[in-house]
């Protein structure tokens, strides 16, 4: 499989990234590369396969729930700690660049 | 004002309406849907998170089991068929308040399909399909106005993330924004019932989605739809429909073509805005979930939760009009909540005469909460109230009269009837001998009814109470009238 261009703007775009021409040329080929990989797979006759997300999924293994309770479960963090590493924060809230619908 | 656009009553026949709803319903449980911290409303922002809600590295999600069984037991009030297997899966998109790049959420393989809503359309019954229903987590909160710096900056408050949320589609069969506003009010009252959600809009624990397009009457195809957002209360999201509707009919008849779009409503102004958001924004790249197994509700505890399911208010509507002999419209205003339901038929049942409560409050509570514009849950005569004076009225202990006196007295002073009633009870006559100067009279009056007494037509006696009761302006004793009169309706007496 190969993309185009356009298919590395486009993601690009769904991901708010500004690339320049130079870029754009340079992640159509790295990712062409990486799909081109990927397309190995494809000489293996999958038709006949279930697809699988999980490599458990074929045990019939089932998702394990906890209960909805507050003691004995992981505390929430402390509220400097969650943010400590925010790369800007007031002391109560996580601050962004102004959010502009796209 | 809104300058609505101007269509005429024919192109506006011309035209049918076609409307699908996406509703988001929190989930009342204790902690989030992938991580322990608390699920709750309100408190100081950025203090309910940890790596899994903020999307740290490494962190992984673990399934809430209440969250789940929440989920199955809305998806079974709306009458849906429960799929035992379902799978989590990535919506990748980016912003801000999502801050692993992806909410979990289930795509191809939801939890429950195929449900329905019937509503009341034009005096008819509809149904109302359900396409799919699905667990997910909610997003955090974007604050982007309220702070010195909001010209820059956007506040981010992710209390939120990670809150379980059902998501309920509908088919797109609802054909206009009244039956939009009904098959709303239905569901929020039937998950209300259920007891999942508190459905309550201010706080954002129901949202709600509209798409709507309209085509030429008689076409099968679907006209082009728009999506309207930002919609917070039913009847904001039927005046939204209908400008909507009239907005792209308007461009129609003016031979423009409607482009797919998602439009935010504003309800100062009563019209909808085009996002201008570009259409590829919308491919969110779905894929399953690597960090969560296949979710299983295996036929045990689909058992389980079907026993916790209450009954629901259309049939318990329809019951309670066959057990109380009420009209539909008094059985819609008794089971306007679950609780206000349970209280009366509490009270009705622990009265003597359950109809009797019934016909009290279809009688004489209805006219007076409407002659007040009150709504029931604020009245001032409680179901107990009602119960007791029903059962004051049973024994001919108050005539019907002084119960209309005491329920008046009961608004004015906007107390209960038990209060009331203790306060202006009249003089009650202990005095066995005056008792028993009403009972002669009352036996001496009466002799064809003595005769059948003591022929051995012992139920006479609630005639005689009766009697005793009416002449001594209700004001006798009852217990000692029973005592008394059985003793003197004796032959030997």
């Amino acid at each position: 499989m190969k993309i185009s261009e356009k298919d590395v703007s486009y993601v690009a775009d769904l991901a708010h990234l500004e690339l320049t021409g130079e870029e754009r040329v340079r992640f159509l080929r790295d990712l062409n590369s990486i799909l081109d990989y990927v397309d190995r797979l494809n000489e293996l006759d999958t038709s006949q396969v279930q697809p699988m997300a999980q490599m458990t999924d074929l045990g019939g293994d089932a998702a394990t729930l906890r209960e909805d309770i507050h003691e004995g479960l992981r505390k929430s963090l402390p509220h400097d700690i969650a943010l400590a590493n925010a790369p800007d924060a007031d002391g109560t809230f996580f601050r962004v660049p102004k959010v502009i619908e796209r | 004002m809104a300058t609505t656009p101007e269509i005429s009553v024919a192109a506006r026949a011309k035209y049918e309406p076609v409307i699908g709803l996406e509703v988001h319903v929190q989930l009342l449980t204790v902690t989030k849907i992938f991580c322990s911290c608390s699920a709750r409303f309100g408190a100081l922002p950025n203090t309910n998170v940890c790596p899994v809600c903020l999307g740290l590295p490494g962190a992984l999600p673990v399934l809430n089991r209440k969250a789940v069984e929440f989920a199955v037991l809305a998806a079974m009030a709306l009458h849906c068929r429960i799929n035992q297997t379902s799978i989590f899966a990535r919506k990748n998109y980016f912003y801000p308040d999502l801050p692993k790049g992806y909410q979990i959420s289930q795509y191809d393989k939801p939890l429950a399909e195929f449900g329905a809503i019937d509503i009341t359309s034009s005096g008819s019954q509809k149904k109302i399909g359900i396409t799919r229903l699905h667990l997910e987590e909610d997003a955090g909160k974007s604050l982007h106005e309220g702070f010195p710096d909001s010209a820059e900056k956007t506040a981010i408050d992710l209390n939120r993330s990670g809150v379980p949320l059902i998501e309920i589609v509908s088919g797109p069969e609802i054909a206009s924004p009244d039956e939009a506003y009904e098959y709303l009010t239905r569901m929020k009252e039937i998950i209300l019932y259920t007891g999942v959600s508190d459905c309550n809009m201010e706080e954002g624990s129901l949202r709600c989605d509209a798409n709507v397009s309209v085509r030429p009457r008689g076409q099968r195809q679907f006209g082009t739809k728009t999506e309207i957002k930002n919609v917070n209360s039913f009847r904001f999201i039927r005046d939204a429909l209908e400008y909507e509707i009239v907005r792209q009919i308007a461009v129609l008849e003016s031979g423009g073509k409607i482009t797919q779009e998602t439009r935010l409503y504003n309800s100062a102004e009563g019209k909808t805005y085009s996002m201008r958001s570009k259409e590829e924004a919308h491919d969110y790249r779905y894929f399953p979930e690597p960090d969560l197994l296949p979710l299983v509700v295996d036929e045990k505890s689909h058992a389980e939760i079907r026993h916790s399911l209450p009954e629901l208010p259309e049939a318990r509507r329809k019951r309670m009009v066959a057990d109380y002999g009420i009209t539909d419209y008094d059985a819609e205003v008794l089971t306007a909540s679950k609780t206000l339901a349970d209280e009366f038929e509490l009270a009705a049942k622990a009265a003597k005469n359950p109809k009797r409560v019934a016909n009290l409050v279809q009688s004489e509570l209805m006219g007076r909460l409407k002659a007040k514009g009150l709504e029931i849950a604020s009245s001032p005569i409680s179901m107990k109230g009602v119960a007791l004076s029903a059962d004051l009225v049973e024994s001919g202990a108050i005539s019907g009269k002084m119960l209309k006196d005491l329920y008046d007295l009961c608004f004015e002073r906007n107390q209960d009837f038990p209060t009331i009633y203790e306060n202006a009870r009249p003089q009650q006559i202990t005095d066995p001998a005056a008792i028993e100067k009403i009972i002669d009279e009352i036996i001496a009056t009466n002799p064809k009814q003595l005769e059948q007494y003591r022929a051995g037509k012992k139920t006479v006696i609630g005639f005689f109470v009766g009697q005793v009761m009416k002449a001594s302006k209700g004001q006798a004793n009852p217990q000692m009238v029973n005592e008394l009169l059985a003793k003197k309706l004796e032959p030997n007496a």
